[in-house]
């Protein structure tokens, strides 16, 4: 059984219908990269996957749990999947080890007592240990996008979301999170990313695909997807991206 | 008539304990009832939100001293009942500190961006626990200022009780002035106790926007 399982899923808003169907499975330790123009429902399926949004029809299953907004148990399924966004949305009237430690703490994950530990682990592993004491606004973008995934691991998910993390980021910071993006990886976290780093997606992801109008159009290898598209749309979006 | 004594700075600060009554009874009921209406305000069911916004209307609409004559004039003529000065005051107050604060606290609480709910939700916290740790405590910072400057209008406004027979600061002010035939000393030593009572207000509010301020 895959970690995440869509089938055939619809949503719409307004008049606008954004998924028109999507199907995908991602297993246990993969890493996924979804790509596509903006408008392809990209990111729609991402915060689908999060309960975010509700799916009109068809179904998402995480961990063999159906996914919907009234699940009964969507907090402690929300623990159990990370989501960082473009906007980091950290939280400005916190120092960076309560933005790290609040969640743990309200949910019982952790105490007061091995709060600090926590949040020197977390923030080590996204190369931020330094600036536990820090206000997000000291920080740079980069940076605060870390300590949004930083936070994110406090709650050790199963699976990460990544919607466009680096979109909003100056281009000499971009890497920087990447990095950290990639450690994880190879540390084994199941992540579904939607990004525009066509060099990401060709060297960390195992699997890419490619979404358009509202539907998975072409999905595979990097290495295949990107040498030989099959078809025009992903060979035109390619040589667009480049 | 006589000189000015200190028989007549004593009834001012002996006055001066119904003003900060007043404040406290007005502050103590109004402020939780603001409380409800801004989070009232901000609810998702729309049937709260405009009866909320309703009732804050009405009170905000009408002038305070409209309030006080009304529950303590008007009770006995609608409904028959002789309201006690004291309950007919603090009701008044309440409402018109519920209304205002309610009102500055709404805007306090919508200034908070909606992404900072959604990155609660997403770490698996409740919405209760996204209010009270994500939300308020910035709400808070924001609504400060007008708060505090709410705090002073109602410092000043509970010289209107005089009019139902409490002798607050202002009230005694007057019977001061008629009794020593010295309104000008009298009336500048009352705006002088006022000044005081309101300025500590105002520095601690600073003070505290400092610190709450995380990026300082």
């Amino acid at each position: 059984m895959a970690l995440v399982e869509i089938r055939d899923v619809h949503k719409t808003f307004g008049k606008v219908e954004v998924l028109k169907g999507v199907s995908l499975d991602v297993e246990e330790g993969e890493i996924v990269t979804i790509i596509g123009r903006s408008g392809s429902g990209k990111s729609t399926l991402l915060r689908c996957i999060n309960a975010l949004e509700s799916v009109d029809s068809g179904e998402i299953r995480v961990e063999g749990e159906r996914v919907h907004a009234k699940m009964p148990d969507l907090k402690k399924f929300r623990q159990r999947v990370g989501i960082v966004f473009q906007a980091f949305n950290l939280f400005p009237h916190l120092k960076v080890e309560r933005n790290v430690t609040l969640a743990p703490l309200l949910t019982g994950r952790t105490d007061k007592a091995r709060a600090r530990a926590l949040a020197e682990d977390v923030l080590a592993r996204v190369g931020l240990a330094d600036k536990i004491d820090a206000w997000p606004e000291q920080l740079s973008g980069g940076q605060q996008q870390r300590v949004a995934i930083a936070r994110c691991l406090a709650m050790a998910p199963h699976l990460m979301l990544f919607d466009e993390v680096t979109s909003a980021l100056d281009p000499e910071l971009v890497g920087e999170v990447l990095k950290v993006m990639e450690a994880m990886a190879k540390q084994g976290m199941t992540m579904i990313l939607v990004t525009h780093e066509m060099g990401f997606a060709r060297n960390v992801a195992n699997r890419i695909v490619f979404m358009h109008q509202g539907r998975v159009w072409e999905q595979g290898p990097p290495a295949k997807l990107f040498a030989s598209p099959e078809t025009p749309e992903l060979a035109s979006f390619i040589a667009s991206a480049k | 008539m006589r000189s000015f004594s200190l028989i007549d700075f004593v009834s001012l600060f002996a006055a001066l304990r119904w003003t900060v009554a007043l404040v406290v009874l007005a502050l103590g009921f109004g402020a939780p009832l603001a409380l409800g209406l801004a989070m009232g305000r901000i609810s998702r069911f729309a049937g709260l939100r405009w009866t909320m916004a309703a009732c804050i209307q009405i009170v905000q609409s009408v002038p305070l001293l409209g309030l006080l004559f009304f529950f303590y004039f008007g009770m006995p003529v609608f409904l028959g009942i002789q309201v006690p000065a004291l309950v007919a005051v603090t009701v008044a107050y309440t409402l018109y500190t519920a209304a205002f604060l309610g009102e500055i606290w709404r805007g306090g609480l919508e200034a908070v961006k909606q992404a900072q709910w959604e990155a609660g939700a997403c770490l698996g916290v409740s919405a209760w626990q996204q209010f009270r740790h994500i939300i308020a405590p910035q709400a808070l910072r924001l609504s400060l200022p007008p708060t505090v400057g709410f705090l002073v209008q109602l410092i000043k406004g509970t010289s209107l009780a005089s009019i139902l027979g409490f002798v607050e600061l202002a009230r005694a002010g007057q019977v001061v002035s008629a009794a020593t035939f010295q309104p000008l000393l009298t009336y500048a030593l009352v705006a002088a106790i006022y000044f005081a009572l309101c300025l500590p207000f105002t520095l601690w509010s600073r003070s505290l926007e400092a610190r709450l301020d995380g990026s300082r």
